[in-house]
């Protein structure tokens, strides 16, 4: 058995699986506050990564600036799809409500092809590529920041939902859509902003992948890899997504290690996760975190 | 009594409307109150008279329920609010403590004040909290899950957060329902209290008339969707047909099973 694979693999994993973890909780996010399934969350991180490559291959900025522009579009993309296609959805099966994000996923993914083509497109060089050492192993800073920024993230999605009043007024939202008006919230404007920071907070994982891997229409794969992340933690707990996300990216990793060493099978990694999916959904329907709701007797 | 005085025009003023759920269902027709400023108003009637419907379309909630006020206005200090989403009305100064408390159970007793709150743009909620604390004592001790307080504590959370919106009118609906005889004396002595100290205004729907004529100064008592008699809480406390039918006193003499038939008849006022 060989085990210099291994290791580099599991934390490959851990990489990945916290991008994963913060896309499935800008999912759940949307899931919460307005009951939507949004089967567009990849186009999301698409959209994003070629907007930052476009802008920082257009004009002669610096990366922060133009991440940050970046991060403005897609505060008004998200508004700007919730009131244009959601909102008049609203009261419709949800059956339509899920047809129509389908439909924004096939039009973005072909919007994006049209504009920017069909072939990956690497960003220009922004990090050092030195190798660092972390634990004996070789990797590259891109990787360690990636994961950092998934963590700093999933430190203000906790921050947001525990201490800001917008924060709380999303959660009842999520709650109890009467409850919150009564309170004075605004549910369309809850709404919106769950879209807009789904967006945003999408497309900066859109846009750390790009920089690793490059830009392709292949980033829109998150957005799939995305529902056995929610599913398995359970579909509305955004801690049940992070662990969802990081279960994905280590057993995808694990099961490329398996098969490379014993079974010899190939493709392992793409089907593995949703194995998992199959056995938790049999053991645990409402997945890992699901919600028990709390009955007083 | 204040209500009878003209010159004084009423903090909340509801002129002969009508309401209409799914567009075919007429539930009030041609109701009419007003509520000074700084009373407690008692809304009596049975179960279906209309009563919480009141309460919602004062509160904008009918929208929420496919409701609509079809007739009549809604006039809230000087302003016709009838129409206005919800969330805008909040922001006037009227909050509706929900039938059945609808606290939000996965949040914590805190997060539920903070959210009581959400209006509100000034540093001073933190004061706000400490105040609800010290109605509310045993609000403080509880830091788990709102949804597993006693039906009590979750009833002074529920008013707690409306105070936490510094509200001018409070609607509340049933904040007896489901609390035992000591806890339902508790949560009136509290009602009675921050109306004193605060100077909110409250306008109460209650089943337990007794209990709300004791800590209201006016009444109004509804049947069908209108109001069929109104007065002071001392006239209402006296008046036969409420004791009868309201108060559960059984008038002169007790009724036998053949009454029953005048019980029916009796009870229309108009």
């Amino acid at each position: 058995m060989d085990f210099t694979l291994f290791f580099p693999l599991l934390l490959n994993g851990l990489i990945v699986g916290a991008l994963y973890g913060v896309v499935a909780m800008s999912f759940v996010l949307i899931y919460k506050a307005s009951q939507v399934v949004n089967f567009a969350q990849g186009e999301f991180l698409l959209v994003g990564a070629w907007v930052c490559w476009w802008l920082l291959t257009t004009y002669p900025i610096p990366f922060w600036a133009g991440f940050l522009v970046t991060m403005c579009f897609m505060t008004l993309f998200g508004i700007i799809l919730q009131v244009v296609v959601l909102r008049p959805l609203i009261g419709e099966p949800v059956i339509s409500v899920i047809m129509a994000t389908v439909g924004m996923s096939i039009f973005f993914q072909a919007l994006m092809k049209w504009m920017f083509g069909v072939f990956a497109k690497p960003f220009p060089p922004i990090f050092a590529t030195e190798r660092v050492q972390v634990l004996g192993l070789q990797v590259q800073p891109v990787y360690l920041l990636s994961l950092v920024v998934s963590l700093f993230i999933m430190l203000g999605f906790w921050w947001f939902f525990t201490y800001s009043k917008h924060g709380l007024a999303m959660r009842a939202t999520a709650f109890d859509q009467q409850v919150a008006q009564s309170l004075g919230v605004s549910v369309p404007r809850v709404f919106a902003m769950s879209w807009a920071i789904s967006a945003v907070v999408s497309s900066v994982a859109g846009v750390v992948v790009g920089v690793v891997n490059g830009v392709s229409s292949a980033l829109s794969f998150y957005g799939i890899k995305v529902f056995p992340a929610v599913i398995l933690g359970g579909l509305d707990s955004i801690i049940g997504a992070v662990l969802g996300g990081l279960i994905v990216g280590v057993l995808e990793n694990l099961a490329q290690w398996v098969d490379s060493e014993f079974l010899n099978w190939g493709n392992m990694t793409q089907i593995a996760p949703f194995y998992a999916l199959v056995l938790i959904l049999l053991i645990k329907p409402y997945g890992l975190f699901g919600t028990k709701n709390i009955e007083r007797v | 009594m204040s209500a009878a005085q003209p010159e004084v025009p009423p903090l909340l003023e509801v002129n002969n409307i009508e309401v209409v759920y799914s567009d075919v269902i007429l539930v009030l027709r041609g109701l009419s109150l007003k509520v000074p400023k700084g009373e407690i108003v008692a809304l009596l009637g049975a179960n279906g008279a209309g009563k919480s419907t009141t309460l919602k379309a004062i509160s904008g909630l009918l929208k929420t329920e496919d409701g609509e006020v079809t007739r009549g206005d809604v006039t809230f200090a000087g302003e016709r609010i009838n129409g206005i989403d919800p969330h805008l009305i909040v922001r006037r100064g009227i909050f509706q403590v929900m039938e059945g408390r609808r606290i939000v159970s996965d949040m914590t007793a805190l997060e539920n004040l903070r959210l009581g709150a959400f209006t509100r743009r000034d540093r001073e909620v933190g004061d706000d909290i400490e105040r609800v604390y010290g109605y509310f004592p045993r609000l403080k001790e509880r830091t788990g899950l709102a949804g597993y307080l006693s039906g009590g504590e979750q009833q002074m959370l529920a008013i707690g957060r409306a105070l936490m919106a510094r509200p001018k009118l409070i609607l509340m609906d049933e904040p007896s329902m489901g609390l035992s005889p000591l806890l339902v004396q508790e949560v009136f002595g509290i009602i009675r209290k921050i109306n004193q100290d605060l100077g909110v205004t409250i306008l109460l729907v209650e089943q337990n008339a007794r209990m709300a004529l004791s800590v209201a100064s006016y009444g109004y008592v509804m049947e069908q969707g209108k109001v069929v008699l109104d007065g002071t809480a001392a006239e209402l406390a006296d008046n036969e047909d409420v004791k009868e039918f309201y108060l559960g006193g059984h008038g002169a003499e007790r009724k036998s099973f053949r009454n029953l038939k005048s019980f029916k008849r009796r009870k229309r006022w108009l």
